[in-house]
């Protein structure tokens, strides 16, 4: 029996030729990642270890990005930590406000991230880095701990759960639709404890923006990881950034997989996912006319330079309804400046938006945009659970850019079809 | 590993990090404090009525959503013994053994149990008696390796150990 990519990648860090889904492994680590809620507790964590010190400095990154510009005094310490910790490590990859970003759109784009390199993150959405066709996972702070003594992590094997791509998707539908369909179709603990691989002639028409919008929400669906083979667009990207050539792993053609689905892109609508889980997808013509009172353009999952400009596509020579509010967020300083030098920025702030410095920020309710009791936001993130961006009574509904945007110049969930 | 008895607090499936402890505590990493506010958005009087041995029972997917390894030391330090679910989000799977709390997988008690029964759960067999009724599941036992961290008292002393 062959093995999956994920199977591959895992083997060759554990220094075996095979794996079989359900062993126990130990594998070393290319990458372990941190941010300024998960690290100080980790830092806590390392002083217990008899061992002391990092096993690389510079396979190690920190990015405080949750709560920055730090947001009141326990965020400026937790921040003051990461520094602190980072200058007496000598840590390379520690980045500051002003040159940081979020962590799952700021490693890629730094090219700390090779294809078939195994990473784990204290953040659930390090499984993002699969779009490089590498194996990334979130794991705890005491994980993180250990990673970064040791170089190593312990891992159970993975089955996994192939999708097969065909067609190419539409005008306004982005990946971000295609894995809310996905989550939708098989539930948000459908590939609990499993890897996602994505295959098929489908991946060639999904940008690089879409495949990292995709592999970041399979953690959403209960997934350890989502991947994606590597093709001509990974390799040009990586070029771009700079990263290392990596080991490119391909399944075998006899892998086995607990369930296969073929997903026809161009079959997919604009979709969105209703309070409070993230399955739970509609699309429009299942959609009253619900009334919003913010929306969210940004994240790690939607805050990249495409998503910007599919907004600023819509949000051009219009105006956002009256009483609405728009808080764009551009994920990493470089993106910023590309969205502030092709005149993105403006659109937006022409358009009645407000453009904030690259922060997580509303996304898990910390700062920047918080709901009231009983508000409505329309946001491109990617976690739509009870209180996740404010008040208990506040209901998140989880969209494109495109539907986004279309939703602030409307003032209600709106289909971007209609643009 | 020593055993759990106490009384049942129940919740269903997909009982996410954000509801066990909302980010707005994160600035915290302190066990007592987050304890204080421990599922406080779904069981506003949790803090309240728990006891030290209480047994959390719930559906599929316990602990989805964020990598807050928050969430399972928040539980753990108000004094609930162990947590059985259908099954567990993974990266809520892997916190729980890295820092001591024990879970035990078993769809048969989660189907089974009541809100309110007092169970035991022997963590040697994996084996799981409701007491009220008299019932009994066989749950997952841990694989050695796992056991042996549970056993250390967490990752840290199991790496420890290993120097
Ligand atoms: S943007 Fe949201 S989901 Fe992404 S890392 Fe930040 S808080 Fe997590």
């Amino acid at each position: 029996m062959g093995m999956t990519m994920t199977q591959k990648i895992l083997a060759a860090h554990a220094g075996l030729d095979r794996v079989e889904p359900g062993q126990l492994i130990e594998a070393d680590l290319d990458l372990v990642l941190g941010n300024d809620i998960t690290a100080p507790v980790a830092i806590g964590e390392m002083d217990k270890f008899r061992k002391k010190g990092v096993f690389d400095n510079t396979k190690i990154a920190l990015v405080p990005d949750h709560f920055v510009p730090a947001k009141d005094i326990k965020s400026a310490e937790n921040c003051k930590c990461l520094r602190e910790f980072a200058k007496r490590n000598r840590i390379t990859n520690y980045f500051e406000v002003g040159e940081m970003g979020i962590e799952h759109a700021l490693l890629p784009e730094k090219g700390l991230i090779a294809p078939g390199d195994a990473v784990i993150g204290a953040d659930s959405h390090t499984c993002t880095y699969g779009a490089l066709g590498a194996f990334s996972t979130g794991v705890g702070s005491t994980d993180m701990a250990a990673g970064m003594a040791t170089g190593k992590a312990w891992f159970k094997v993975p089955s996994a759960i192939r999708f097969v791509l065909t067609g190419k998707p539409g005008k306004w539908v982005s990946g971000k639709d295609v894995i809310l369909h996905i989550i939708g179709m098989i539930g948000v603990d459908g590939a609990l404890y499993q890897s996602m691989e994505f295959t098929g002639p489908g991946v060639r028409e999904l940008s690089m923006d879409d495949r990292f919008t995709i592999s970041n929400m399979a953690i959403e669906a209960g997934g350890k990881n989502g991947i994606f083979p590597v093709d001509d667009l990974t390799i040009a990207y990586e070029k771009e950034h700079g990263a290392e050539p990596g080991t490119v792993y391909e399944a075998d053609p006899d892998a086995e997989y607990t369930a296969e689905y073929t997903i026809d892109l161009s079959e997919i609508l604009p979709t969105v996912a209703f309070p409070h889980l993230p399955g739970n997808a509609r699309t429009f013509g299942d959609i009253p006319d619900i009334p919003i009172d913010q929306v969210v353009i940004g994240s790690c999952t939607n805050g990249r330079i495409s998503d910007l400009r599919t907004a600023a596509s819509i949000l051009k020579g219009r105006h956002i309804a009256k009483g609405i509010r728009c808080i764009v967020i551009p994920a990493t300083e470089k993106i910023y400046l590309e969205a502030l030098k092709e005149g993105l920025l403006e659109t937006f702030i022409e358009a009645g938006c407000v453009v904030s410095t690259p922060t997580c920020g509303p996304c898990l309710g910390g700062y920047m945009g918080i709901l009231a009791d009983g508000e409505r936001c329309v946001s491109t993130t990617n976690r739509n659970f009870v209180g996740r961006m404010g008040a208990k009574t506040s209901e998140v509904y989880l969209a494109s850019p495109a539907t986004a945007a279309a939703s602030a110049v409307e003032g209600k969930i709106a289909d971007p079809t209609d643009y | 590993m020593e055993n759990a008895k106490g009384t049942v607090i129940r919740y269903e499936d997909n009982v996410d990090t954000d509801v066990i402890i909302p980010a707005r505590y994160l600035a915290t990493s302190d066990p007592a404090e987050l304890a204080k506010h421990c599922m406080e958005d779904i069981d506003p009087d949790f803090g309240k009525k728990i006891k030290k041995g209480d047994i959390i029972v719930a559906g599929k997917n316990f602990g989805c959503g964020s990598s807050r390894e928050h969430a399972p030391i928040a539980i753990k330090a108000s004094g609930i013994s162990v947590v059985i679910a259908e099954t567990f989000a993974r990266i809520f799977y892997r916190n729980a053994i890295n820092i001591g709390l024990p879970i035990v997988e078993c769809k048969e008690a989660s189907e089974n149990i009541k809100n309110g029964d007092t169970v035991s759960v022997d963590f040697n067999t994996g084996i799981i008696t409701d007491e009220t009724t008299g019932r009994t599941f066989k749950g997952q036992a841990f694989p050695p390796f796992m056991q042996k961290i549970i056993d250390d008292g967490g990752l840290v002393n199991y790496i420890n150990s290993k120097d």
